[in-house]
């Protein structure tokens, strides 16, 4: 399977999406071009939930004793320091009303610097490193923000089709006020080349969207002779119930 | 209203990272609900993560922190401290497709799951019912065949059996809030 036929198919799904002319925020579950989705997407539509009393619309709770103060910092987790290019990534967690989302927990994992996870079945010939595993959690502040730092992970690939590469990413797990604004998703960097070639980021099929997930490069959050910095707010869909409490 | 955060695949090596200690077990001595996740094909899907939120015996939906409680001095997950009950667990398939919950008998009759997997690039939301009760909401919507999907079996006293299928043939009904 070529690059050329996937981004052939990614092409014509962004095409048929533009022509549809109905926004959608979140990725297609079925996308073709990324092939794993294929068994794995319902093929009957999803059905509304009207209950004002549904569990869904309370959340699970998590507090201080679920994260400790080393989970926000991936380089000091190990005796020693993980090679790559330190950076710290930060940002606002907000509701759709664009309240932010207070206490809440934020969980991340990556590759490291090589593009190699901390994951028995990532047999990709890349080093890994014994200083960085890759895991961070924290809790958002009273003004919702999340902070980590941790090294920029590589690009690494990973059999889509021939010459399939995931442009660098790191996973965010999020969960909000209700079980039913869970979000996992994928944070970017800026300009990378491989976005037009990925059919996971593709699989947003709205271009605005997709620029939803890219952090940007923020100079005054760069620590002098240290760190990177990248500033990436993160907006929870979720039941519209959920909005208008006070 | 401002626009979401798009959803991405959770992929295939979270197993470092989200997964932990006890997931499945938020309670002893209450009942126990174990199933499969499979795919079109009818074949396990071995890298999916399911979560589950649920009410206590009593119906309350506060919950209570402490799912993945860790250790201050050496950061370790030391697990639930058995006394109160979280409402949330997180479990990974295994090879097979399996998963298995030790929890109390929710109040309300179901509990609630959210699947992640490798290939889903949005997660789906589902409900076990542990009973059939005739005023509910979303089953008394939906027919039968499709009701049945969402009906966890008891297979012996206090041992619930419920499958996930991701699509094709008795196709698990899968949620929306709006």
């Amino acid at each position: 399977m070529t690059q050329e036929r996937i981004s052939a198919e990614i092409a014509d799904l962004h095409e048929a999406y533009l022509k549809e002319g109905v926004e959608r925020h979140h990725s297609a579950r079925d996308f073709a071009p990324y092939r794993s989705s294929a068994l794995r997407h319902p093929h009957q539509p999803l059905v509304v939930v009207d209950d004002p009393d549904a569990a869904e619309l309370a959340g699970p709770v998590f507090g201080v004793t679920d994260v400790t103060a080393l989970d926000a910092d991936l380089t000091r987790q190990h005796q020693g320091e993980p090679l790559g290019e330190r950076i710290t990534v930060t940002g606002r967690v907000l509701d759709r009303a664009g309240r932010a989302v207070r206490g809440q927990l934020v969980e991340m994992w990556q590759a490291n610097a090589a593009g190699r996870y901390a994951h028995q079945r990532d047999d990709h010939p890349a080093p890994l490193d014994p200083n960085f595993t890759g895991v961070g959690r924290c809790l958002t502040d009273d003004e919702g923000r999340y902070a980590f730092t941790t090294i920029k992970p590589g690009a690494y690939p990973w059999r889509n089709h021939r010459n399939a590469w995931r442009p660098a990413h790191i996973h965010f797990s999020l969960f909000g006020t209700a079980f039913a604004q869970r979000l996992i998703t994928q944070m970017y960097f800026p300009g990378d080349p491989l976005f037009r070639y990925d059919p996971i980021f593709n699989s947003v099929l709205d271009e605005r969207a997709r620029q939803r997930m890219i952090a940007a490069y923020d100079h005054d959050l760069s620590v002098p002779e240290w760190s990177l910095g990248y500033r990436w707010d993160i907006v929870l869909d979720g039941p519209s119930a959920t909005w208008t409490e006070s | 209203m401002i626009k979401p955060t798009p959803s991405q695949t959770v992929g295939p090596f979270y197993g470092y990272a989200l997964p932990f200690a006890g997931g499945g077990d938020l309670a002893h001595g209450g009942i126990v609900v174990h199933g499969r996740v499979h795919d079109g094909a009818g074949e396990p899907v071995p890298d999916a993560l399911l979560e589950f939120w649920q009410s206590d015996p009593q119906g309350g939906l506060r919950g209570a922190p402490g799912s993945m409680r860790r250790d201050p001095v050496t950061g370790a997950i030391i697990g639930r401290h058995g006394l109160d009950f979280t409402g949330f667990g997180r479990v990974a398939t295994d090879a097979d497709g399996r998963w298995m919950l030790r929890t109390l008998p929710p109040g309300l009759p179901y509990i609630s799951v959210c699947v992640f997997a490798r290939g889903l690039g949005h997660h789906l939301y589902t409900r076990a019912y542990l009973r059939d009760e005739p005023g509910d909401r979303l089953l008394a919507a939906l027919e039968p065949s499709r009701r049945a999907t969402l009906m966890a079996t008891e297979e012996r006293q206090g041992v619930y059996v419920f499958d996930v299928r991701l699509q094709g043939e008795r196709e698990t009904v899968f949620l929306d809030f709006g």
